[in-house]
């Protein structure tokens, strides 16, 4: 049978505040265990949460640049389960008055584009990590009382690629908004996925998995596939599908049960009576609101429409905030109207030197003004060609020094001038009577081979435009 | 001259004439703790936390601390086996303020009900504290032992804390001053809770002024407690004028019905004549929704209780019952450090707030507090006090309700709306049964009024002079 994939998301956000979420420990991550925590986050009898405001405002932040709808009132709830990650076993989170409702997140697919509705967004805090040795557990309550944002997301969601887009707009908006590093593997995204089969055009949903325990976008896209695969074989040999939770193991590829207590869970929520209720103040909220800067979506537009870009390239430059920065100056600085060679050398040399030295095109010690510079010395002064562009570009990065300087000193300016390039192009025609005598015959192949020689013959230095010229007319007179 | 029968006041006046010294008042508070507490078991642990350090513990006056309140370096246990061995590696805000005033606190803690649950600290795992009155009868709850301590000259001034009225009904019993500030008016910092919503920290103490100073000690804004209001704090001890003329004064019909015991009926009506022989006002006022108050507590403050002890598990601090699985270690650290009174609240709340019951009790018990306080709201737009008893009955006999959980929760039938209002009250000794057993009578105020009860009471010491009767043991 038929059969359509319904998938929700639940993203949790760990914000980067320099304080946890109700005490003034740390956030640092990767510190000795149990070095960053107080009686607060330890929950030691007594001790009294106290809301951090820089997390409320970071968490409006990113309900906002989600479209969502700040609610005026809005509380804490405990959530009550025993967990020893958990030292209150009650995490602090929001219920039934959340910070916001009702936003959406606009995808890009191939040609089209989708509007994944954001069911709520809201505030909690975050447990600590067990360290599980052979007979013991430890607990490490560092990360304990980090404030975390959970982003559900509507049942929008389609397909495996749908979500890892959802994810990856996600991030690239979030990273914008520079409230999180968003760094699945450090924990500081998590993501969490609901998907249910049904016949295609079936009103109701089918029963739905729960999975867990994906550590990359990669990840909950497999791991949605293999679900698809799964369910869709119990379906079609009609066997009943239950209601679980399944933990993704990325080295077997597969889902497994996990083993889970009977009955279900009663998280017993009601209001957190440490914290009093909050009104958020329009004021507060149109504050916050400036400080959003320009996101992905309306940035690649721009590009499109200031630069003249394909929306490919504007995509892939707008993709990281920084990157997107520095594109942006390049393309200003960059003398002609024509802006296609600088996203063809951000997006191509530049990015395979910062792949190549494992970091970000704005870790390397480039400036836009020195890459604007080599750009056109290649492609509108013609003083070096593409290939020699790119040996520029490395010892650019190695030296710190400029092109124009690089090129001076190395002596790689490409030779224009007929005089000299005669001379070579002469001997050439000499060596090659055969190649000369197929172009004769109106072999093209044969002109560019003759080319080549030339180029070749000078080191790389000719300018090969001007050989092909000055070839076709030796030719001629040949 | 016994110092330790003293009042603070009087002692720090002592102290600025130089006619005493610091050290002189906790040697003698020691002698007297030595001979009456084998007695009276104001204090636990006293066999090895008597005075551990007293080099750095004798500034002032010392206060006596409830064991719910965290003292660092100092055991802090709420009277539960579950909490065996905690030393809070900080203070309770109320405690840096003590020490900031120049004051100290006594190295010995107070007995309590086991997390402040009950009236009549029986539910201690050290054992009942024995009302200096009559030994054989409880001192009331859960600050059993501060207001024991206080009445038996075994404390200068003491701090308990009232979620119920935990400290104005064993005021009551022992015969002392025991106010419970506005919510919010002291800091809830490093006070071990019982229910968040509830629970204030107030003083005990000989006589009314003595509270306005403890007041003037402890109140104020903290940082540390969202729930901590951020008004000013007057000076409490201006509010001392013996003159209550013109002061507006509401009886509520609704305490005073059937179940009041007649002896102390009689001591506050007479109480109340007095006052209207020194110019105040009274009218009988209505707060219609009093019947409700006890059956709402019970089921606000289990809830929060059954969360708030549910860190209690064995992994960082107290009782740890090692067992061979996470959850086993968890159920027989908890069957074993809990006391029969904390598990029947932690059952209670529990079921409370579980998938399905949530709206009938918690939330419908959240609604009919919020009637309780316009209650209260109503009469005190014509009224500056409310005057009722504070308990129902004097001091009971040990063990005399210990297997009737109802009939205990009811000895707190005229407390608990306070705290549910969040408004402040205090009890004052208002004369003494045929047995010698001491009467309180409660006054209420709204919301950071303590000035008003503490004129009231002030007025009304002064002119009965009760506080000075002093018991013989």
């Amino acid at each position: 049978m038929n059969y359509e994939t319904v998938i929700g998301l639940e993203v949790h956000l760990q914000l980067k505040t320099k304080s946890k979420a109700f005490c003034g420990c740390s956030t640092e991550f990767g510190q000795e265990p149990n070095t960053q925590v107080c009686p607060v986050c330890l929950g030691f009898p007594g001790s009294l949460p106290v809301f951090n405001q820089t997390a409320l405002d970071y968490a409006i932040k990113v309900a906002l640049a989600l479209n969502c709808k700040i609610q005026e009132y809005t509380k804490f709830d405990r959530k009550n389960y025993f967990y020893p990650d958990l030292p209150k076993n009650y995490q602090i989170s929001q219920y039934d008055l959340p910070l916001s409702l009702a936003g959406y997140l606009d995808i890009e697919l191939e040609e089209r584009q989708k509007r994944i509705g954001i069911t709520r967004v809201h505030m909690e805090e975050d447990a600590g990590k067990l360290i599980h040795q052979e007979n013991f557990s430890l607990v490490d309550f560092n990360r304990t009382g980090i404030p975390l944002l959970e982003i559900v997301s509507e049942p929008d969601i389609s397909s495996p690629e749908e979500a890892h887009e959802y994810l990856t707009t996600l991030k690239s908006v979030i990273q914008y908004l520079d409230v999180s590093d968003c760094d699945m593997e450090k924990g500081s995204l998590r993501c969490d996925a609901n998907i249910s089969l049904r016949p295609v055009g079936a009103k109701t949903l089918g029963v739905k998995t729960e999975l867990k325990n994906m550590n990359s976008f990669k990840g909950v896209k497999d791991a949605l596939a293999y679900e698809i695969q799964r369910q869709a074989g119990l379906l079609d040999s009609k066997k009943t599908l239950i209601q679980e939770t399944r933990l993704w193991d990325a080295k077997a590829a597969q889902t497994l049960p996990m083993r889970t207590k009977e009955g279900a869970k009663d998280y017993r929520y009601f209001p957190e009576p440490d914290l009093a209720p909050f009104i958020i103040k329009e004021d507060k909220i149109a504050e916050i609101k400036k400080t959003i800067p320009e996101l992905p979506k309306e940035k690649i537009k721009r590009f499109v429409k200031d630069f003249g870009l394909s929306e490919y390239d504007a995509k892939v430059l707008v993709a990281l905030k920084e990157t997107a920065q520095f594109s942006e100056e390049c393309l200003k600085e960059y003398r002609d109207s024509n802006k296609k060679p600088v996203a063809n050398w951000i997006i191509g040399p530049l990015a395979a030197l910062a792949s190549n030295n494992a970091c970000e095109i704005t870790d390397l010690k480039i400036s836009a003004a020195s890459l604007v510079e080599l750009i056109e010395l290649v492609e509108k002064k013609q003083v070096i060609s593409n290939l020699t562009g790119k040996i520029v570009l490395e010892e650019m990065l190695k030296t710190g020094k400029g092109a124009q300087k690089i090129i001076e000193e190395k002596n790689l300016a490409q030779i224009s001038d007929s005089g000299s390039l005669n001379v070579i192009i002469a001997e050439i025609i000499k060596e090659n009577p055969k190649s000369v005598a197929d172009y004769k015959t109106g072999k093209a192949n044969a002109l560019m081979f003759l080319v080549g020689q030339v180029m070749r013959k000078s080191s790389g230095k000719a300018n090969p435009k001007a050989v092909q010229d000055l070839l076709k007319e030796k030719l001629e007179s040949v | 001259m016994e110092l330790s029968r003293l009042t603070a006041h009087e002692l720090l006046e002592k102290i600025r004439n130089k006619e005493i010294t610091s050290e002189q008042i906790h040697s003698d508070l020691n002698k007297k703790i030595e001979e009456l507490d084998p007695k009276v078991k104001a204090y636990v642990r006293t066999s090895h936390t008597l005075n551990p350090e007293p080099s750095v513990n004798l500034k002032g006056i010392p206060v006596s601390i409830k064991d719910n309140i965290c003292t660092e370096g100092y055991h802090t246990e709420c009277c539960s086996k579950i909490l065996a061995g905690f030393n809070p590696p900080y203070n309770a805000t109320v405690i840096n303020r003590i020490i900031a005033s120049g004051n100290s606190f006594l190295g010995l803690k107070c007995n309590m009900d086991e997390f402040a649950f009950g009236s009549s600290t029986e539910n201690s795992c050290f054992g009942p504290t024995h009302n200096p009155w009559n030994l054989e009868c409880v001192p009331g709850g859960s600050s059993g032992g501060s207001a024991a301590a206080v009445a038996a000259d075994e404390a200068i001034w003491a701090l308990g804390t009232d979620t119920g009225g935990s400290i104005r009904q064993p005021a009551s019993f022992c015969g002392v001053v025991g106010l419970k500030p506005t919510y919010g008016r002291v800091s809830r910092f490093g006070l071990i809770a019982f229910a968040s919503s509830l629970d204030q920290i107030g003083p005990l103490t000989k006589d009314v002024r003595d509270a306005a100073l403890l007041m003037n000690i402890i109140s104020g804004y903290d940082a540390n407690d969202s729930t901590s209001v951020n008004t000013p704090v007057p000076d409490y001890t201006k509010d001392l004028i013996n003159d209550i003329k013109g002061m507006r004064v509401g009886i509520p019909k609704e305490y005073f019905v059937k179940g009041l015991d007649p002896e102390v009926k009689a001591a506050v009506e007479e109480a109340i004549s007095k006052l209207k022989s020194l110019g105040a006002q009274f009218k009988e006022v209505s707060l219609p929704h009093t019947e409700y108050a006890v059956p709402v507590y019970y089921i606000i403050a289990t809830a929060e209780a059954s969360s708030n002890l549910a860190r209690f598990d064995a992994v960082q601090y107290g009782l740890r019952e090692d067992q061979k699985s996470l959850i086993d270690m968890y159920k027989k650290t908890r069957q074993l450090g809990f006391g029969d009174e904390a598990k029947r609240r932690i059952l209670l709340g529990t079921f409370a707030l579980s998938h399905g019951y949530y709206d009938a009790y918690y939330l419908r018990a959240q609604k009919v507090r919020t009637l309780i306080k316009q209650d209260f709201d109503n009469v005190f737009k014509d009224f500056d006090c409310i005057i009722t008893p504070t308990s129902p009955t004097p001091a009971f006999k040990i063990g005399e309700k210990t297997d009737d959980p109802l009939k205990m929760y009811l000895s707190d039938i005229y407390t608990i709306s306070v705290n549910l209002a969040g408004i402040p009250a205090i009890s004052v000794p208002c004369g003494f049964t045929k047995k010698g057993l001491p009467v309180g009578l409660q006054i209420l105020s709204q919301h950071f009024n303590e000035g008003a009860l503490l004129r009231l009471a002030y007025t009304y010491e002064q002119n009965t002079g009760w506080h000075k009767i002093k018991l013989k043991l």
